[in-house]
């Protein structure tokens, strides 16, 4: 089996004075979707946080590529070749689309071959282009957000709960721009609510409960087995 | 399944009140002219004060565009601020004693020469000591307002110390330079031509400041991470190092302030950083902390409310200013143009 | 006794019991032990500015507010005293009733400021507090009809607290038994009944919540804590005590002027006590006010010598001139406030 492209062991994070991840062992694959499930507040923001270091994990290790990135500042994980789509998005209200976008090309300018590819995925961006990102609709924010990561080509997304709270349809074009990503050969680790999302898009899996994982395997098996999805994750689609 | 409703352009349509609205603030700024204009009798006073008003709403800006920035980064705040207006006023006021073949010519070409290097004097002499207390005395307290209020009050006590180790205790008096001094005479209003120079100056830094803002790679950096510093940093730009560019810029204007603040007032103390970072602070809370644009139009409120007070009822100056700090903040508790903060 | 006098909340450290002990000790019998003018004044203005800054501490130490204005509470106190003796003339009424008066309209003003502004961050609070003080002390000197402006004014006070009356010819243990005499033991014992009030507010269980406060007030509120009425009451609570001991100085100097109580200066005094004694901690305000007042008034003495010494050094005279003092203890605030947040006194009772 090849080296992961992330690897954390053993990973603890305080928050203040709580002690959210408590030892989260966990390998994202080269290439496809991972899913990260569980129930809310269980700790899989704070993972994806951690990861990019917004959260410094007093604990444990992360291996990015074959490299030890437990103590490098987030900026440095970031031009690793990490994109980063936090929950709330992380939208800069006051600045438009294109600086949006600009300001995530890390290197200079937008490449146009894949800015035009973007706006097929996304046609909104396109007619919004010049107007401020506050201005957009939800839905239209989590296509910028999302947009933002893939505008360079990065390796490693971790995306976090990009369905929450859209409408079928806009759920339907992230699901194609997420499927488009996954067939360039990038990895994806993706945070989700919603199992009919993480059914359609998932490859592997990994089920956190208290700060830990504790469940994973192949996407398949958690998806055939009815009972292992009502112990692991059936309280999540209640509390959902 | 039906079109999704939000692929449609959905950018709403604007009432006519909501388009006015992000330009109330701006309005004002005529609006208290106005007003002046008519609690004022005589049309010559109304002029000459409102020249000096608009002078010293320039000034301030200078002085509080940096600190406001500052803020709106890194969730700083310094009370110390107000050292680099004195330090920045003392170093250019020393260069100007140094060059009186320069300043006392009557030639423009010399005046502006020594003003020019009095400038640099002071501006290289504030941004190495922004540098010097950010790694001092604002590194160590980050994220802990406490303290930092506390420790960058202590930063301030200390420079006005030193400062009177250099300089010694006494004030120190000065002139403009030759073709600074005097006034012009406009419509029955003598208008001292320093004023106009300031005005002309402060409009001057705040286009170049927001082009920076605005038009720069840098300044994009900026605006996002004023709203949302930790995104940035997920982007792969390192805020630490812009916050400290910045914040020795900031001090650098600071600075700069400070010796257009001498030239008005020809006389320095040590004291007056201090007592001008009282008019800072309301400034920057009126404009919204974190925002150029409100800055720029809180120091323009002031400079002129404190004019039209002054010559009115010279009792109430200060107090006026507190009075408009009170009521904007009753209109917007965040003050007129807040940042919208991600967090 | 001694436990409901302290509240329960006692020293905690062996050193700093002793210390405390020397302090009140002496301060007690300051007329005694230190005879001369000059020691019997800066004996009553420690008095009183321990009462002051502990009045502080419970803003900032235990309530996390931090205030500038607290001087403009002070000033009320003060002027309040000098307006009433100067209306209703020389008597122990008009202290009374001006001091009385004072301490109303501080908790008035402190209430109003803190429903207008605690809501606001911390950071703005500072800033707005700042700016209204210094207004109130711009406003108080120009007002010169009603408050003698830069002069100030004199008080006149009951002639038993002036050094005019005498209660015995003889002296006793080499004192004069005068009103002077009086005068000092009401500011001794006045500003001591503070101090233990405010150390009994700070044990009692509304000083507990407001601690827990300020850890963590999301979670006070959360709880259940009304975090704003506790802040409301908290400062209050330290405006009026702030108004009394203004009282009891203008009572001492028989004068009131911006510069001795209004001023930015003073408010930066009160700062590096609270910080320099020991934040949330109450006895810190009794040690910053002692070793500040001490040092302000004898550090400069210490500090000419050096400066003679060192007079062939370039510099180094100019940095120990007596004028400088403050910025020694500028960088020993700075100092306080990186490495020993919790003062002097955290320092002894983290070694006892």
């Amino acid at each position: 089996m090849p080296e992961p492209i992330l690897r954390l062991a053993g990973v603890h994070t305080n928050i203040q004075r709580y002690h959210i991840l408590q030892g989260v062992d966990l390998e994202v694959p080269r290439g496809g979707v991972t899913m990260l499930l569980g129930r809310n507040g269980v700790g899989k923001t704070t993972t994806l946080r951690t990861i990019v270091g917004l959260w410094r994990a007093h604990r444990g290790n992360l291996t990015y590529d074959g490299a030890d990135i437990t103590r490098l500042p987030t900026p440095a994980i970031a031009r690793a070749g990490i994109g980063f789509v936090p929950e709330d998005m992380g939208i800069f209200a006051d600045l438009t689309v294109e600086e949006n976008m600009r300001l995530a090309a890390v290197s200079g300018d937008i490449d146009t071959a894949r800015l035009d590819w973007l706006f097929t995925i996304f046609p909104p961006l396109k007619t919004f282009w010049s107007g401020a990102a506050g201005n957009l609709s939800g839905g239209q924010k989590q296509m910028l957000s999302i947009a933002r990561a893939m505008v360079e080509e990065r390796r490693l997304y971790l995306i976090d709960e990009p369905t929450k709270g859209l409408a079928p349809a806009i759920v339907a074009t992230l699901l194609r721009a997420l499927r488009d990503l996954k067939d360039q050969g990038a990895s994806i680790l993706l945070v989700e609510q919603n199992f009919a999302v993480a059914r359609a898009l998932g490859d592997t899996c990994a089920v956190m409960d208290d700060g830990r994982i504790i469940w994973a395997g192949a996407m398949a098996d958690l998806a055939a087995d009815a009972g292992l999805q009502e112990r692991l994750i059936g309280l999540s689609m209640e509390a959902a | 399944m039906t079109a999704a409703p939000d692929h449609t352009p959905t950018m709403e349509r604007l009432t006519l009140a909501q388009q006015i609205e992000p330009w109330i603030p701006a309005l004002l700024v005529p609006a208290l002219i106005v007003l002046g204009f008519i609690a004022i009798p005589a049309q010559s006073s109304w002029l000459t004060l409102t020249v000096s008003g608009l002078a010293m709403g320039m000034m301030i800006f200078i002085m509080a565009s940096g600190l406001t920035v500052v803020f709106g980064l890194m969730d700083v705040i310094n009370f110390g601020h107000g050292a680099f207006v004195s330090v920045g006023a003392f170093v250019g006021v020393t260069v100007l004693l140094l060059l009186p073949q320069l300043t006392g010519a009557p030639s423009l070409l010399a005046n502006l020469l020594a003003l020019v290097l009095a400038i640099a004097g002071a501006v290289v002499a504030t941004a190495l000591m922004g540098w010097g207390f950010e790694r001092v005395i604002v590194m160590p307290v980050y994220g802990a307002h406490l303290k930092q209020i506390l420790v960058t009050m202590g930063g301030l006590i200390i420079a006005e110390q030193l400062i009177l180790v250099i300089w010694g205790p006494d004030e120190i008096f000065l002139t403009r330079p030759e073709t600074l001094k005097g006034a012009v005479t406009f419509m029955g209003a003598a208008i001292e031509k320093y004023r106009l120079v300031a005005v002309a100056f402060g409009l001057v830094l705040f286009a170049a400041m927001i082009w920076v803002l605005r038009s720069t790679r840098i300044g994009l950096i900026v605006r996002a991470g004023v709203e949302n510093g930790e995104m940035v940093e997920a982007l792969g730009y390192r805020l630490r190092v812009v916050f400290v560019l910045v914040f020795v810029a900031g001090s650098a204007l600071a600075g700069l302030g400070g010796v257009m603040w001498a030239l008005y007032q020809e006389v320095v103390t040590a004291h007056m950083g201090q007592e001008i970072l009282i008019l800072v602070f309301i400034v920057v809370i009126i404009g919204g902390l974190g925002s150029v644009e409100g800055c720029f139009i809180g120091a323009l409120l002031v400079g002129l409310l404190q004019n039209y007070v002054a010559f009115l009822e010279p009792k109430l100056a200060l107090v006026s200013n507190i009075g408009l700090m009170m009521i904007i903040l009753l209109w917007r508790p965040q003050g007129m143009m807040p940042v919208v903060k991600a967090k | 006794m001694l436990y409901r006098a302290l509240s329960g909340d006692f020293p905690r450290s062996v050193v700093l019991s002793v210390v405390l002990l020397a302090i009140l000790v002496g301060l007690a019998f300051a007329p005694f032990l230190f005879p001369g003018t000059r020691s019997l004044e800066t004996a009553a203005r420690i008095c009183i500015f321990i009462a002051l800054v502990a009045s502080y501490d419970l803003m900032l130490g235990y309530g996390g507010i931090v205030s500038f204005a607290h001087t403009v509470f002070f000033g009320i106190g003060a002027y309040g005293v000098a307006l009433a003796t100067a209306n209703l003339g020389r008597g122990f009424d008009a202290l009374l009733i001006g001091s009385l008066t004072g301490a109303v309209v501080a908790a008035v003003l402190a209430l109003l400021v803190a429903l207008f502004s605690l809501r606001v961050r911390a950071i703005f609070f500072a800033m707005i507090t700042l700016a209204v003080a210094s207004a109130v002390a711009v406003l108080v000197s120009q007002l010169s009809s009603i408050t003698g402006g830069e002069d100030g004014l004199n008080l006149l006070i009951p002639r038993e607290l002036t050094p005019a009356v005498k209660f015995a010819e003889e002296r006793f243990l080499g004192v004069r038994l005068n009103g002077k005499l009086l005068n000092y033991y009401l500011v001794f014992f006045g500003s001591l009944a503070l101090f233990l009030v405010l150390l009994r507010v700070v044990n009692s269980p509304f000083g507990r919540v407001l601690q827990a406060i300020r850890e963590n007030d999301f979670r006070a509120e959360a709880i259940g804590y009304r975090v704003v009425i506790y802040r409301t009451v908290a400062t209050c609570i330290a405006a009026v005590v702030a108004s009394l001991a203004g009282s009891l100085f203008a009572i001492w100097l028989r004068y009131v002027g911006p510069d001795t109580t209004l001023s930015l200066e003073i408010m930066i005094d009160i700062l590096l006590m609270v910080v320099i004694g020991g934040m949330g901690t109450m006895y810190g305000a009794v040690i910053g006010a002692t070793l500040f007042v001490i040092a302000q008034n004898y550090l400069q003495n210490l500090m000419g010598a050096a400066s003679e010494m060192t007079a062939a050094v370039p510099l180094l005279p100019h940095l120990l001139n007596p004028d400088r003092w403050l910025l020694w203890l500028g960088v020993l605030f700075v100092l306080s406030v990186y490495f020993f947040p919790t003062g002097v006194v955290g320092r002894l009772r983290g070694r006892a």
